[in-house]
């Protein structure tokens, strides 16, 4: 049970990393032992407890809406880091029409 | 005058008066670095052109009549954390070449304050690790040990302050990765609470837990650092806007009226005698220097593991995606963007970030979030009610830093085994509560002949840096544990 | 009623009364702020390329997002003004998906507390007709960057590679969701006209459909009229204005009674709309694409709406355009065609409700002027009514002369040339041009009988029984009074005189 109740590779295609064979034969056995640990939380009683999304609790963070010239990046320094670029853009291979 | 054994306020004062250039003590580090360096592997890269530039801004402010807090102190970054101009990694292959266009918050406040950038260090990938062996580049080693890991995941900005290096840095604490490595290699590491200093330029590894903290020499060092990252920024919106009480002037040197709780749960037994042994005498000298000894519970640690191997995977799938071959870093081609992504991802990352993104993707999954990763925030809610129940019998909360001290490596393969080891940090982390490491002795471990270090963890309720640190000042000029073990020979030499 | 557009066979009028069509809207509407979403780069249309990005828009390792205040208060206006509840509690979700125009691979959205819940979108179609459609909520997120792609048409299909622009990642956008109330593409369309009317009079969006400022997508089923179970839906994607809607809603509707005429099922899917060829096409997508893992972004904190900021923005609301149009409609009694085009045009329609204040409530004569000689000086001048010299006030002295008979529609045409070139007071014009109407019944009969002697022939033709001469007459002795003369007593003493 623990080995196989997770289905890596649906879960991988979610994620979008490709596994091997060899990962998935290892990572199956980590991921549900690791599993099978966390399962001891499902006997702690959390029945009308609310749920810490964060531990300080602030509210209404906001910016006012102003422009921050001081951040922006010249073109230049936001392409430099691309793997691809070509003219002003950034290139990638073609997009298969799938996401969103 | 010793600029490379000094503390961060000795060199400061000395800048301050002038007495010492930033521009020397740049020179002296700069070698200094590269030579400690070549024996641990604590940095990923050394950045003598910046530290020699900011070495004449600052000398030039001081002649200008400035005083700077950290005038002149050398600092060695996590390089999970941005500089603008230099490599950051992350510790992985996925950011291979990646140069940040910009500098972090707490970064920045060093840089401003005076502090010479020495280098970007060594970490485990993403800052998934607990040993250090999990950097996609090196192994960083201990510097009370070569055979031995320094910690994780901030083993470069430990083992680099430890060796000599860089005489503070800063490092990041998700589940422990500042306080278990500071235990490993005989320093100070604190961790303060979620949210005190800007995470804006560190990369994330769970939002939630993620925060930056200092690695130092001396709990005075910890706090002078500490006091020049910590506060409001407005680039992130969970830093706290709370007003940061100094702590470097309220350092005290007894415990009188102190109360430490002892957490019943996270008694001695487990551990190997010597060790067990260590913590006694630590818990005695505590009583000793007037704190009163108090038992706590916390009924739901137990569950803090299981929660956060929830929670940070969970937090991690998501703020990992976008290392996707686009925008920077690496990319693997494909016939579709679809493929390069599978293809720059299983590339890009290595076995333990690619366990926690198949970890956190699925406890998001359709139909099993309520299980997991929801039930997970309400276990969360439930162990920081512990802490507060707890502290309202003590002031803090003491145990170990770390089960063990360091291990040699490879000694832990397998993934639970490792995780285990953030048995006593993580229920903190999970509470956000200020919390440090602090040398506290020695043991020879089994497999070994060296003394190595063990550090005692000392948490506090939120907000609560001062007292905290002010504890750990007493106990650390009482018992003066890191400077009795012998000085790694690296640093002698 | 537009006729059914369809690729196969229009439909007949026995199919359309045996079926009826069920659409729900869902739009995204980019909001006017001067900064994005989360980040101090500027939200603004176009530009070079990749120039409007900054470490937080871009994704860049270690960036953070902070949320831009005025982006929540435009929410709560939106809300706010079709009557939804504004939540005491809200929040941000993260989104996941991977899509190269997203940098991040999620997007910041809200699931489960959005920042406006419920309301009701009053709306109208060209015919004066009305509807109404609930709202299921309004919620805040990010736009995304634009891809174009490397073919030889742009389009994505065949494209090799593509091409990134990142300066409209991170704007402010609101998705409005709507309940499946809508029964045609009419209605359709007129739910997202005053959708689009509402925003820009709450000056929360431009909702420039051209600019890719509004998109919409569409929920559409058929059933059987009087079925209590909706069919199963279709969801309509790439319409880019509100022609494309009207015509991707028709073309769908058509092809899915064709589909369960002729025995078939429609399946639950997401179609594309091609412009070009006028239908829609399938766009399936594979099955674990739409699992978003949704959670709290643990990067953002709660937003807590308190009653009193709800009550500020409250006392700040404009009327709604739809209102409006009920008022004029109802109330003064436009035409449908008047009502909406005042509507269109809100510093118009603010105009001529400071005119018809004025006036003491003469609508129907103040929009005669608004929308005649007003709209035609306005538009012979280039500029707008709002911008130039006649006041509402002006209008409604002249609109009291008219009313009161004391100038004739002919001077009131020339009194308001003249405000217009030198704005100030219709009577003072009036006075200055000597153009008050003659009703002395003694000075009109002396002109009269004038006009009588010098035309004996034209009075011959007259008696002889040629009666439309009269007009004539009365020109001569509009004429004779230099266009004074109230032209009803002069027809009437020409008459008496004429004994007709
Ligand atoms: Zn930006």
């Amino acid at each position: 049970m623990p080995t196989d109740r997770i289905d890596i590779r649906h879960v991988a295609r979610l994620a979008r990393l490709a596994l091997t064979d060899a990962e998935i034969a290892t990572f199956a056995p980590q991921l549900g032992s690791l599993m099978t640990h966390v399962d001891a939380l499902a006997e702690l009683d959390t029945e009308r407890v609310p749920a810490t999304a964060q531990v300080v609790p602030s509210r209404n963070v906001q910016r006012d809406d102003v422009l921050r010239p001081e951040t922006i990046l010249s073109r230049e320094a936001a392409l430099a880091n691309a793997p691809q670029a070509q003219g002003a853009y950034f290139r990638v291979p073609r997009i298969i029409a799938e996401e969103g | 005058m010793d600029p490379i054994h000094d503390s961060a306020r000795a060199i400061a004062r000395d800048v301050n008066a002038r007495a010492v250039s930033a521009a020397e003590i740049a020179e002296t580090l700069i070698p200094r670095a590269a030579r400690v360096d070549a024996e641990l592997g604590a940095y990923r890269e050394l950045t003598p052109e910046l530290m020699r530039a900011q070495a004449r801004r600052v000398d030039q402010r001081i002649a200008d009549g400035d005083r700077l807090a950290l005038a002149g102190v050398p600092v060695a970054i996590k390089d999970n954390m941005c500089l603008i101009g230099t490599h950051t990694t992350a510790g992985s292959k996925i950011l291979e070449g990646f140069t940040a266009p910009y500098t972090a918050t707490a970064v920045q406040r060093l840089l401003d304050a005076g502090a010479l950038p020495i280098g970007k260090t060594n970490l485990d990938e993403f800052a998934m690790g607990s040993s250090g062996e999990n950097s996609a580049f090196e192994k960083t080693k201990n510097p009370y040990d070569l055979e031995r890991v320094p910690g994780g995941s901030s083993a470069g900005s430990a083992a680099s302050v430890a060796g000599y290096a860089a005489t503070v840095s800063l490092g990041s604490d998700t589940g422990g990765s500042i306080r278990e490595p500071a235990a490993f290699c005989n320093v100070v590491g604190f961790k303060p609470t979620y949210g005190r200093v800007s995470r804006y330029g560190l990369i994330a590894f769970a939002s939630s837990l993620d925060q930056i903290g200092p690695f130092a020499r001396s709990v005075e060092d910890a706090a002078l650092t500490y006091d020049t990252i910590a506060g409001k920024d407005p680039l992130d919106a969970t830093s706290i806007d709370r007003a940061v009480e100094a702590t470097a002037d309220g350092l005290r040197d007894d415990l009188r009226g102190v109360r430490v709780g002892l957490v019943k749960e996270f008694a001695l037994d487990a551990l190997d005698a010597a060790t067990r042994a260590c913590y006694e005498s630590a818990y005695a000298d505590l009583e000793r220097l007037g704190a009163e000894l108090v038992d706590v519970t916390l009924p739901t640690a137990e569950y803090g593991l299981a929660t956060y191997y929830l929670i940070a995977p969970a937090e991690c799938s998501s703020n990992l995606a976008r290392f996707d071959g686009v925008r920077y870093g690496l990319r693997v081609d494909g016939a579709d963007v679809g493929e390069m992504y599978e293809r720059t991802r299983a590339a890009g990352f290595g076995p333990e970030v690619k366990r926690r993104i198949l970890i956190g993707t699925y406890a998001l999954s359709s139909g099993y979030y309520d299980a997991y990763y929801l039930k997970a925030q309400k276990a969360r809610t439930r162990i920081g009610e512990d802490f507060a129940r707890a502290f309202e019998r003590c002031d803090v909360i003491a145990s170990p830093a770390a089960s063990s001290p360091a291990f040699r490596f490879n000694a832990k393969s397998d993934p639970v085994t490792m995780y285990l080891m953030d048995y006593y940090t993580i229920p903190g982390s999970l509470a956000g509560l200020p919390s440090l490491s602090i040398p506290c002795g020695s043991v020879v471990p089994e497999d070994g002949t060296r003394a190595m270090p063990l550090g005692l963890q000392l948490t506090s309720p939120l907000f609560t840096e001062r007292a905290l640190l002010g504890v750990a000042h007493a106990y650390e000029r009482a018992t003066l544990h890191a400077e009795k073990l012998a000085l790694p020979e690296i640093c002698t030499t | 009623m537009s006729t059914i557009a369809s690729s196969d066979a229009a439909l007949t009028s026995e199919l359309l009364d045996k079926y009826e069509a069920v659409i729900g809207i869902e739009c995204h509407v980019e909001l006017k702020t001067v900064s994005k979403m989360f980040c101090g780069c500027p939200n603004a249309f176009g530009g070079e390329p990749n120039t409007k990005v900054c470490p937080v828009c871009l994704a860049l390792p270690g960036s953070l997002p902070v949320p831009n205040a005025r982006a929540i208060e435009h929410m709560i206006r939106s809300g706010l003004a079709f009557g939804a509840t504004i939540p005491a509690h809200s929040k941000f979700d993260r989104k996941n998906y991977f899509y190269p125009d997203m940098p991040k691979n999620y997007q910041i959205s809200q699931y489960d507390m959005p920042l406006t819940v419920g309301g009701v979108v009053g709306y109208w179609l060209e015919d004066g007709s009305r509807g109404e459609c609930r709202l299921t909520r309004i919620h805040l997120e990010e736009d995304t960057g634009k891809s174009t792609h490397a073919s030889a048409d742009g389009r994505l299909a065949g494209a090799t590679s593509s091409l990134i622009d990142f300066n409209r990642a991170g704007v402010p956008l609101m998705e409005c969701v709507g309940e499946p109330d809508l029964r045609s593409a009419d209605e359709a369309v007129g739910f997202l006209e005053t959708l689009a009317r509402t925003f820009r009079e709450l000056g929360v969006s431009d909702v420039k459909m051209e600019e890719g400022s509004l998109r919409c997508d569409a929920n559409v089923s058929v059933r059987l009229r009087g079925a209590a179970e909706y069919g199963t839906k279709a969801e309509i994607k790439n319409m880019n204005s509100f022609r494309s809607v009207r015509r991707a809603i028709e073309s769908e509707i058509a092809r899915q009674i064709h589909v369960v005429e002729s025995g078939g099922r429609v399946i639950q899917e997401t179609r594309g709309w091609d412009e070009t060829a006028g239908v829609t096409h399938s766009q399936r997508s594979k099955e674990e694409a739409h699992d978003y893992r949704y959670f709290p972004d643990p990067d953002l904190v709660p937003i807590d709406v308190t009653s009193d900021v709800v009550e500020r923005v409250r006392a700040t609301l404009p009327e709604t355009p739809f209102a409006r149009y009920v008022r004029y409609v109802d109330d003064y009694g436009l035409d449908s065609k008047r009502a909406t085009q005042l509507v269109d045009d809100h510093v118009l329609a603010a105009w001529f409700d400071r005119a018809v204040a004025a006036s003491g409530g003469k609508a129907q004569a103040v929009v005669a002027f608004v929308l005649g000689d007003l709209a035609r000086l306005a538009n012979e001048s280039g500029t707008h009514l709002g911008d130039g010299k006649v006041t509402p006030e002006a209008l409604a002295e002249l609109v009291a002369l008219t009313s009161s008979n004391a100038i004739n529609s002919k001077a009131a045409k020339q009194v308001l040339e003249a405000l217009w070139v030198d704005g100030g007071s219709a009577k003072a014009i009036v006075e200055r041009e000597g153009l008050a109407q003659v009703s002395d019944r003694g000075a009109i009969a002396a002109i009269v009988d004038e006009i009588l002697a010098t035309n004996p022939s034209v009075v011959a033709d007259y008696k002889a029984g040629k009666l439309n001469v009269m007009g004539f007459l009365t020109g001569q002795v509009m004429k004779a009074s230099r266009g004074r003369a109230n032209p009803t007593l002069a027809q009437e003493l020409l008459k008496g005189k004429l004994g007709g």
